[in-house]
């Protein structure tokens, strides 16, 4: 026993009791006496110069001429011809995109705070609007950032064996791919709640973050505080997916009026403020060329990459994270030698760029898998089969890509031959060769993709961050009862982390989970975390709670011994008790012994107790890669133009699992949202740099019905570089699902010649696509 | 995105009702599926709402010899619960079984959807197809508007500023009267990007085919109703279907035709088809 608790087990988890009852406790449902709500004038214009502001005298309106003291947020980065731009909490001379916050009103609702944001008068000089990336790019006239000389924020460059890989190929394939703008739409928005304590000269922040300590370092330096005077809570949070990583105008907002006028300041957003002034991922365009031989094997990629990066560098991710990840994780799964890749990052009148889960992943695997089934079309062979014999064989493991990523473990191709066997391939390919009864046309489609999880300081600081992460820190604690504390600096916003956390404890200690009690998210109590992005919390913070958990062992056992009268090296500890040659003694003895009976303690008792903090990282920090295979079947309507997903495969590896339950669920939830960028969700613009989703009736998101009953199949081959072999898994599911889903559209609609490339695959977008070429037969797309 | 201020009525009866609806800036207040998020985003402001969603007597459904009248506050989950015991207008319980989501049934009404004149929404187009006619009621008394001239543009009725939809009267339909009804959305719940409804009533010599989802007020495609009456399926060639579209939508483009023939032709096969 002891351990059924552990690694692997299927627990409950801990924090489902309180989210289920409705008895989380979010910033929302906080009220401190004297509260004020706030809320924002927001730019109705994409681009302008601001000639004046103007309200009624004594209203409780500010703009960013009162916020004396504070300073604009710089996000810089190292990355080669970077631009630094600043972003004022409150817009400053100019406003850069609709929504931008321009002035705040504060009341005890908010009905009646928005009431004061209609006294507010703005007078503003139109400036032509910059909205798409390709003519931004070109535009040296009009710019976003007027003390640059041309609206691009940074260019990498990565050329390795190009020219000679390339030479000679006999097949020659070009694709181009768009992915549309989009929002990231957690359930909770924005959410800040800041209150001064006189008496402890202190500025607490409530927040719904992600990212707690960062907050505190980027929100104590604009607003010229010590560290030590900022503490971020980061209580319930609904959802996260990369929005909550970046230091919020809002939040500096809350924070200078409290500090100000000594009363506690809200704001929580609403959902269109989300809809229109956080459509901030996903914006990418792909030019690729690929070099392969006659039987499709990729000899090398070329590729201009076009990253739509919106206004401002958001802190402290910076807008160099995109560009940075696209350019070194294109090449993918795939085994090949020669790449040559150019990634702009266009600045334009857009909320600025925030990676979203998954990251630039999402876009890479929807161009390098569009690409794959285009040069297995070109060379006649099924696409299952040329992405086969691309990916890295498992004997290659570890494996130094073309792009210099170290991958560290797993079998790919094993992934992909168990999708194919898991969706019953040659079933849905007899079926093909009959006419659908209503009509409807199927197709089938795989993408597989690999992700690095859990990458540490080299990679972070190669894109140029200005806040890299090193060590992850956690905190154990024996409670005088014989449960334990643990506390961490990430967050967990449904990752499950209170659960997963106690089970690599229990692996360690063999403490029954519930008398564990997890504590995250909070400056004042836990220890430094850069928080929880990129699938590194389990790994980083889970390797510091097992390195805390085991160092207490030894003082366990030197504690037990004594009580049992035998020898240290006599006893051993083992499942939650020092055993000794004749006895054995739990560990809520041995807390009994220190809190409150030290007289029994041994003489030279080590001091420093039963709680420790300790750091971990990975051996390598270069990250554990984690990887899937994604394979489903859809049904077109070529008619409506509707899809249908018949069927949906996920044969996923991330390495030892912690907790299949939270594994599956992670996997679910990443893979709605890819579905969601496949099909359904999109923030368009129009040529003024309006936003036309501005609420959920035009922003549509995948339900329940849209959704299949995704078969997630699992691979456990362990990290040779982490804490029992973890690999990070939380953005996984939403990398895949686009580039699957438009394989499957594409073979569904092979037979019209018709290949979308573009998200979402709106019907509108598949019937045009078809009439298209209708008009055009026997013209193919690229 | 909180509402601005508004005085807040609840009247006992319809004339208590009607007499506020007079007053500058009253606005009626139904199951507020609709102008409740325009309150919220300020689209609407208001001085005064009046609710009648709680007046008994709007609340009613009730059967005499040849019709149906269902009371304008009654809600779409009300008529969704009728189903199996609304005889001669089954498709009704059947519409409404469609609309949105569950939560919004509870609250929405038939009168507030048609006041609302939404052009994608269910009720313009299924009251139209069916031959209902709105009981409207205001200061002068009450008057009956044809339900497929009630609708005259996106969000603009025949409704005078005073009335209320006190009911609409749906006309039984013969046993063996065929009915088809199908509307294409992106996602269950959704505002449909187009949409169709046939009814066939060879007893009562009613032929009725109208779409829904345009620019404005659902359009009668009566040629092709009558057609597909004689001759079934057979009458409901694409060919037929577009050219009758292109007579009754000139605004639609290639994409819509495309979608509104998949609608059109769908909703004849559910009343004709094998």
């Amino acid at each position: 026993m002891g351990k059924e608790q552990g690694i692997g087990a299927r627990v409950p988890r801990k924090e489902d009791a309180r989210f289920l009852h409705g008895r989380g406790n979010y910033v929302s449902d906080m009220h401190l006496d004297g509260q004020r709500e706030v809320a924002f004038l927001r730019s109705p214009l994409a681009h302008a110069r601001i000639k004046s502001i103007r309200w009624p005298e004594g209203a409780p309106i500010v703009s960013w001429a009162e916020m004396a003291g504070v300073s604009p947020i710089v996000a810089p980065s190292n990355l080669p011809t970077f631009k630094i731009s600043e972003q004022h909490p409150l817009a400053f001379e100019k406003v850069r995109f609709v929504g931008e916050t321009v002035a705040m009103a504060y009341a005890p609702t908010r009905a009646e705070a928005e009431d004061w944001l209609e006294k507010i008068e703005v007078e503003y000089e139109e400036l032509p609007p910059l909205i798409d990336s390709h003519l931004a790019r070109a535009n040296k006239e009009v710019r976003v950032h007027e003390h640059w000389d041309d609206n691009v924020f940074l260019t990498l460059n990565l050329d390795n064996g190009f020219e000679e890989k390339s030479r000679n190929a006999p097949v020659v394939v070009r694709k181009q791919v768009q992915l549309n703008r989009q929002v990231m739409v957690p359930m909770e928005g924005k959410a800040a709640l800041a209150q001064w304590d006189e008496r402890v000269d202190q500025l607490i922040l409530y927040a719904s973050t992600q990212i707690p300590h960062m907050i505190r370092i980027g929100l104590a330096d604009v607003l010229g505080l010590d560290h030590g005077q900022v503490r971020v809570i980061s209580p319930d949070v609904g959802g996260g997916f990369g929005y909550k990583c970046q230091l919020f105008p809002e939040d500096v907002c809350c924070a200078w009026l409290a500090l100000k006028h000594r009363r506690p300041f809200r704001y929580i957003e609403d959902r269109r403020e989300h809809l229109v002034a956080g459509a901030n991922c996903r914006q990418h365009h792909y030019d690729l060329t690929g070099y392969a031989d006659e039987k499709g094997r990729l000899l090398a990629l070329e590729a201009e990459v076009t990253i739509d990066g919106g206004a401002h560098s958001n802190w402290p991710f910076t807008i160099g994270l995109e560009p940075g990840q696209a350019t070194g994780n294109l090449p993918g799964p795939y085994e090949f030698q020669g790449y040559r890749v150019k990634t702009v990052c266009v600045a334009t009148n857009k909320p600025g760029f925030m990676p979203y889960r998954g990251v630039a992943r999402t876009g890479v695997c929807f161009a390098m898998e569009l690409l794959m089934d285009a040069i297995a079309r070109k060379v006649g062979r099924e696409p299952w089969e040329v992405r086969h014999d691309n990916l890295v064989p498992a004997e290659a493991m570890p494996y130094d890509n073309v792009a210099k990523k170290h991958y560290d473990s797993g079998d790919y191709r094993k992934a992909l031959v168990m999708a194919r066997e898991k969706l019953d391939f040659a079933k849905w390919r007899e079926r093909q060769k009959t006419p659908e009864a209503d009509g409807r046309k199927i197709g089938v489609g795989f993408a597989s993709y690999c992700e690095q999880t859990a990458h540490g300081n080299s990679v972070f600081a190669a894109w140029g961050l200005p806040i890299t992460p090193g060590y992850d820190q956690a905190f154990v604690r024996v409670t005088p009862d014989g449960g334990l504390e643990i506390r961490a600096g990430v967050h967990s916003h449904g990752q499950g982390m209170e659960t997963t956390f106690a089970q690599l404890a229990h692996e360690v200690m063999g403490i029954d989970i519930a008398k564990m009690r997890v504590l995250l998210g909070d400056t004042g109590l836990t220890p430094f975390s850069t928080g929880t992005y990129a699938s590194r919390s389990i790994v980083m913070s889970g390797g510091a709670v097992v390195a805390a958990c085991k160092e207490l062992v030894p003082r366990f056992v030197e504690i037990g011994a004594h009580l049992m009268q035998a020898a240290v090296v006599a006893c051993r500890f083992e499942d939650g008790h020092v055993v000794g040659p004749q006895s054995k003694i739990s560990v809520k003895d041995i807390a009994d012994a220190w809190y409150k009976h030290p007289e029994r303690l041994p003489p030279n008792v080590d001091r420093t107790g039963l709680e420790i903090t300790m750091a971990y990282k990975p051996e390598r920090d270069t990250g554990a890669f984690a990887y899937a295979t994604h394979a489903c079947v859809v049904a077109v309507d070529p008619e409506l133009g509707h899809v249908e997903i018949l069927d949906y495969v996920i044969v996923e590896d991330c390495g030892t699992i912690v907790n299949p339950m939270i594994v599956d669920g992670q996997t679910f939830g990443g893979a709605a949202q890819g579905i969601g960028t496949a099909l359904y969700e999109e923030s368009p613009y129009d040529a003024n740099g309006q936003p036309l989703a501005s609420t959920l009736a035009d922003y549509l998101l995948p339900g329940p019905t849209e959704l299949p009953n995704f078969r997630i199949f699992h691979m456990q081959t362990p990290s040779p570089y982490t804490h029992s072999g973890i690999k990070g898994m939380g953005e996984g599911g939403g990398i895949a699902p686009p580039a699957a889903i438009c394989n499957a559209v594409n073979d569904a609609l092979k037979e019209f010649g018709v290949e979308m490339a573009e998200t979402p695959m709106t019907p509108r977008r598949i019937l045009e696509a078809l009439e298209q070429a209708q008009k055009n037969p026997g013209e193919k797309a690229a | 995105m909180k509402p601005a201020a508004f005085e807040y009525l609840k009247p006992r009866d319809l004339p208590e009702a009607a007499a506020a609806l007079g007053a500058e800036g009253s606005k009626l207040l139904g199951g507020g599926q609709s102008l409740g998020p325009m309150l919220n985003l300020r689209l609407a402001r208001p001085s005064l709402l009046v609710d009648v969603s709680k007046l008994d007597s709007l609340r009613r459904i009730e059967e005499t010899p040849d019709l149906w009248r269902i009371g304008g506050s009654v809600t779409h989950a009300q008529i969704e619960d009728r189903r199996g015991s609304l005889p001669g207008i089954e498709m009704m319980a059947e519409v409404a079984a469609g609309i949105a989501y569950r939560s919004v049934r509870n609250r929405g009404t038939i009168g507030g959807s048609l006041a609302h004149a939404d052009p994608a929404a269910d009720w313009p187009l299924a009251l139209a197809v069916i031959d209902a006619t709105v009981i409207a009621s205001g200061k002068a008394g009450s008057r009956k508007i044809p339900a497929d001239r009630f609708m005259i543009a996106t969000f603009t009725t025949e409704l005078k500023a005073d009335e209320i939809i006190e009911a609409v009267e749906v006309p039984k339909l013969s046993a063996s009267a065929r009915t088809g009804y199908f509307k294409f959305c992106r996602k269950t719940g959704e505002f449909p990007e187009a949409s169709a409804a046939i009814v066939l009533d060879g007893p009562r010599r009613v032929a009725r085919l109208f779409i829904g989802a345009l620019n404005g007020a659902p359009q009668s495609l009566p040629a092709l109703a009558a057609a597909v009456a004689e001759k079934g399926m057979a009458a409901a060639s694409k060919e037929a279907i577009v050219a009758a579209l292109k007579a009754a939508a000139p605004e639609l483009d290639a994409v819509g035709l495309r979608m509104h023939a998949g609608a059109v032709t769908r909703a004849i096969s559910q009343a004709v088809g094998p």
